[in-house]
């Protein structure tokens, strides 16, 4: 065989690939990261986790029954956020409430009727179990905007003017239905992908270094470009394909809409991409064990995409040196470029700064594997 | 160094990193391999063999000194190295995912070979390898042997001028092995292409033309084997006679000044004098005035233990040992009594159909390739392992009811050590000790017991994990043996030691059979089996042999090899069942 007429690049890199493709196909751990988990996480959020509170069980005291006791409370009980109890004394209903029967006690006084012609109205006293915020926060806002309208409606129906200063006109948009999963979903993309580019290709990575393959190919003509550009464009294609599956059923099985352009969200989505695989590349340059290199992945990479990145707790509300933090995790940029498209559309203003953000990092991530990964084995 | 050489090494060095210590792997070794031939690399595990195979790839920057392969500088050019040298590493890189010519594909994708030369070349290779039945199967469902031809078909898709073969060998089946040196001989041949294979069986370093012994990082000596070997004649004694038992000759004549080496083989006593001493004299010095003397062909590894004692500390460790045996009942009633046992593991049968009797104080060997069923009939005895079906006797007590009871009287060591690497000597030793009931008083005496037998006070308080190989096998044997189990369970204890190390250990065993301690072991090294006093010859879940030592290699006697080694007898009972299984 004479030198010459040996093989080039294109040949070692075709090698490579199909070599990833045919790995990828017979590895079920590959198999489960890359669709079973999307699977699973897009069910859990789609159907399970919501962060809107429905049904909230309340414990209703009515001291003395009057018409607009009665009428107050009812009103309450046709809501759809609230599961009302009916409880006979205020002991009964706090006893309800600590056994955790009832997140809220909603407690009408015996002079509730005679007091509510008084010029200083009358009071309703509202007890909110306080452990879980999020829902107490909820269960409050509600009851006072169901007193807020029931107030309102009984002076229409009398026709007296309420006698409120300022009025709170509300508009909700790009979720007009307030549904939590309109934005959760969309953000799962992001948090897939997370998976695929950098806990997968981080786990293949030290996969090769601990079963001893990575010295063979080191010995090989194959350069370490080569060697890393074969997994870059496996795994490229495999994150592509979990993004199209997320974004499919986001669409088409949860009727989230998809208001921005496709191409957008596919270019931006390759970004980031690009960027989660050059993370995942990095770590495997750091830890040549996949027990390491899951954990590292996981923390730096996994973990923060979901609690760091707005996917479900938002930024701003955050407190200054975690904010200042999110601004190194990869999945913030993403997230709120998904939650754009998704639910507001193309609007550039949020996309093209996010993008660039994601470029950079791509660029740094891709940088560092580069310099790191040297034909060497020390 | 030779014009011609195809590989030089000039003062290499490299030394790394090891949790606190800096380990020398390498320590000025300077060499050169010719070309046309096999040039083997000896060494114990930690000589600094794989070291050099991967300095010598390029794969790591020396620390001082240079290495040239193909007139080009490893370090430098490791590109164009790569490009023209084959290199298989230990674990013979393949994707064991991959079907056999999937791997082969990637392989010549990335060696570049043209496409159509492609067929030939496989079938080729296939043909020597013997794999072409096996193309599509999945590189992970191949037996050890079948990877290791794999992984060197994978090697020589484009034929190296330089083939780099890092312990091809180790843990292959004797079968496998025999078949793999054939095919080398006919790369060197047929090919013309220079190979450097590395090995810690010194009886491979016989099938090579030029020899190189590390030994810690140092080159001890380089040069053909027969140079070596004849070093030693006029120095290589049978002793047998005397009225006495091989191993009693043994224990008499071991470390006694004037003596290299002693070791039971077959029904006598092979002897390795100093170049100064009589053996005669060294007899009559030993009490043995009437113990027949008959000179013997000397073998490659006397030299290697020749030369290893003349470096270090003479070693009389573990001649006697006190304090190990539960109570010295009388020898020979069966302790150990396994009937037809079998386990199987989803629609594998490890261990098929397995029978046989240990009596008291007596060492049993199970002489098998990796995968054989040994660990798995070892899990078994120990109660680790529940049987699948059979019946198994340990210490009089059935082990599927009183499983609990029978491990409190064995002692088991297994082939990793079983260590805790981030706990000192002493608090490993303190561990077991409490693993197995001791507490107080008998637990310090105990530690302080193992402390002297095993000679490891000095590293007493030294973390496990950092101790040298040797060492750590010590004291897992140390804390297999707190308790005073009367039966001790030795799982591949000696793969990868120094062929001293090994000599030591088994003296320790020795000492503790006629202490009247029962011990069973596995080994995969042939000669180990002739120190044994009964052994089994396990292939495939099965035995195919059982008995005493001369009684097995008898069975592979022809009149053209009237002196068969146990290597010989191995493959023979191997084969035979082959053809069997064929013929059924």
């Amino acid at each position: 065989m004479m030198a010459s007429r040996r093989g080039g690049p294109a040949m070692r890199l075709g090698g490579l690939v199909r070599k990833e493709f045919l790995q990828i196909v017979r590895d079920p751990s590959s198999i489960a990261i890359a669709f079973v988990m999307p699977l699973f996480l897009l069910i859990l959020f789609g159907y399970g986790v919501s962060l809107d509170a429905d049904h909230v069980p309340v414990a209703l005291v009515d001291e003395a029954p009057s018409a607009d006791s009665t009428d107050f409370l009812a009103s309450l009980a046709a809501s759809h956020y609230f599961a009302p109890v009916h409880a006979r004394t205020v002991t009964e209903a706090e006893a309800a409430l600590r056994d955790g029967r009832v997140n809220a006690i909603v407690h009408v006084r015996a002079n509730f009727a005679e007091r509510l012609r008084r010029p200083d109205g009358a009071p309703v006293q509202v007890i909110v179990n306080g452990v879980d915020a999020n829902t107490a926060r909820l269960a409050q806002g509600y009851v006072e905007g169901a007193w807020g309208s029931w107030l309102a409606r009984r002076a229409t129906e009398r026709g007296q003017a309420l006698t409120t200063p300022a009025r709170l006109e509300q508009r909700i948009w790009y979720n007009p239905e307030v549904k939590s999963r309109h934005y959760l979903v969309p953000g799962l993309v992001a948090i897939i992908m997370t998976l695929i580019g950098a806990l997968l290709t981080a786990l293949v990575m030290a996969r090769e270094w601990e079963r001893g393959t990575m010295e063979a190919l080191l010995v090989t003509p194959a350069s370490m470009s080569e060697i890393l550009l074969g997994k870059l464009i496996a795994y490229f294609v495999l994150g592509t394909g979990g993004m199209l599956l997320t974004v499919g059923l986001a669409v088409f099985l949860f009727h989230v809409p998809l208001r921005g352009s496709f191409w957008v969200l596919w270019a931006c989505a390759s970004l980031f991409l690009l960027a989660a695989l050059g993370m995942g590349l990095t770590i495997s340059t750091l830890a040549r064990s996949q027990f390491v290199a899951g954990q590292i992945a996981i923390i730096a990479t996994f973990l923060p995409a979901f609690l760091l990145s707005g996917f479900i707790f938002d930024i701003d509300s955050m407190p200054a040196p975690v904010r200042g933090v999110t601004h190194v995790i990869l999945a913030r940029y993403f997230v709120s470029i998904v939650q754009t498209l998704f639910l507001a559309g193309d609007v550039w203003s949020v996309v093209l700064p996010n993008a660039l953000a994601l470029a950079l990092m791509a660029a740094v991530f891709l940088g560092i594997t580069w310099r790191k990964s040297r034909k060497r084995l020390e | 160094m030779s014009a011609g050489a195809v590989l030089t090494a000039t003062g290499l060095a490299k030394s790394f990193q090891a949790g606190k210590r800096r380990v020398q792997a390498l320590d000025g070794v300077s060499f050169s391999i010719e070309p046309g031939v096999v040039t083997g690399l000896i060494g114990p595990d930690g000589a600094g063999k794989t070291t050099l195979m991967r300095l010598a790839a390029g794969l790591l920057t020396p620390d001082a000194g240079t290495i040239e392969v193909l007139g080009l500088d490893a370090t430098q050019d490791s590109l164009a190295v790569q490009a023209a040298l084959g290199y298989m590493p230990q674990r013979f890189g393949l994707y064991e995912d991959l079907s056999v010519r999937e791997n082969l594909d990637l392989y010549a994708d990335l060696q570049g070979v043209p496409r159509a030369e492609r067929q030939a070349r496989y079938d080729e290779l296939m043909r020597m390898t013997g794999l072409a039945p096996f193309m599509g199967r999945l590189a992970g469902r191949l037996s050890g042997g079948m990877k290791q031809k794999l992984g060197l078909a994978c090697t020589l898709v484009r034929a190296p001028r330089l083939l780099l073969l890092d312990e091809p060998t180790v843990g292959v089946d004797p079968v496998s092995r025999r078949e793999l040196w054939a095919i080398i001989d006919r790369l060197i041949r047929g090919e013309g292409m220079s190979v450097l294979l590395s090995t810690a069986y010194l009886d491979e370093a016989e099938r090579c033309a030029v020899v190189v012994l590390l030994h810690e990082g140092r080159v001890l000596d380089q040069g053909p084997p027969q140079a070596l070997r004849e070093r030693m004649s006029g120095r290589i004694w049978a002793v047998s006679g005397a009225g006495r038992r091989h191993r009693d000759l043994q224990l008499a004549l071991d470390g006694r000044p004037g003596v290299v080496d002693a070791l039971v083989q077959g029904e006598h006593v092979r002897l390795v004098t100093d170049a100064a001493a009589d053996a005669r004299g060294l007899l009559r010095d030993a009490g043995l005035t009437d113990a027949r003397l008959m000179p013997l062909p000397p073998r490659f590894e006397d030299s290697f233990i020749d030369l290893l004692r003349a470096l270090g500390e003479p070693d009389t460790a573990g001649l006697e040992m006190d304090g190990v045996a539960q109570d010295a009942s009388e020898n020979g009633d069966t302790v150990i009594q396994v009937d037809n046992l079998r386990r199987r593991f989803g629609d594998f049968w490890a261990v098929d159909g397995v029978s046989f009797e240990v009596r008291r104080g007596e060492i049993f060997g199970l002489l098998g390739a990796n995968g054989a069923g040994k660990s798995t009939t070892f899990r078994m005895l120990c109660g680790l392992l529940p049987a699948s079906a059979g019946s198994l006797r340990v210490a009089g007590l059935d082990l599927r009811h009183a499983a609990a009871e029978a491990r409190a009287r064995i002692g088991y060591m297994s082939q990793k050590f079983s260590l805790y690497g981030n706990l000192s000597v002493t608090q490993n030793l303190a561990f077991f000790a409490s693993a197995y009931n001791l507490a107080g008083k008998a637990r310090t005496e105990r530690i302080a017991w193992a402390l002297r037998e095993f000679v490891l006070s000095a590293y007493a308080e030294q973390l496990s994990g950092e101790l040298p190989l040797g060492y750590k096998q010590r004291l897992a044997m140390a804390c297999a043996l707190m308790h005073r189990p009367e039966i001790l369970f030795l799982d591949e204890p000696t793969s990868g030691i120094d062929p001293l190390a090994r000599r030591e250990f088994w003296r320790r065993i020795n000492a503790l059979a006629r202490a009247g301690v029962t011990v069973l072991v596995t080994t995969h090294f042939m000669e180990e089996a002739e120190y044994c006093d009964r052994l089994a010859i396990m292939a495939a879940g099965k035995i195919l042999a059982t008995g005493e030592p001369a009684a097995i290699k008898a069975l592979a006697r022809t009149l053209a090899h009237p002196e068969p080694s146990m290597e010989d007898a191995f493959i023979r009972l191997v084969e035979g069942d082959a053809v069997q299984e064929r013929a059924a």
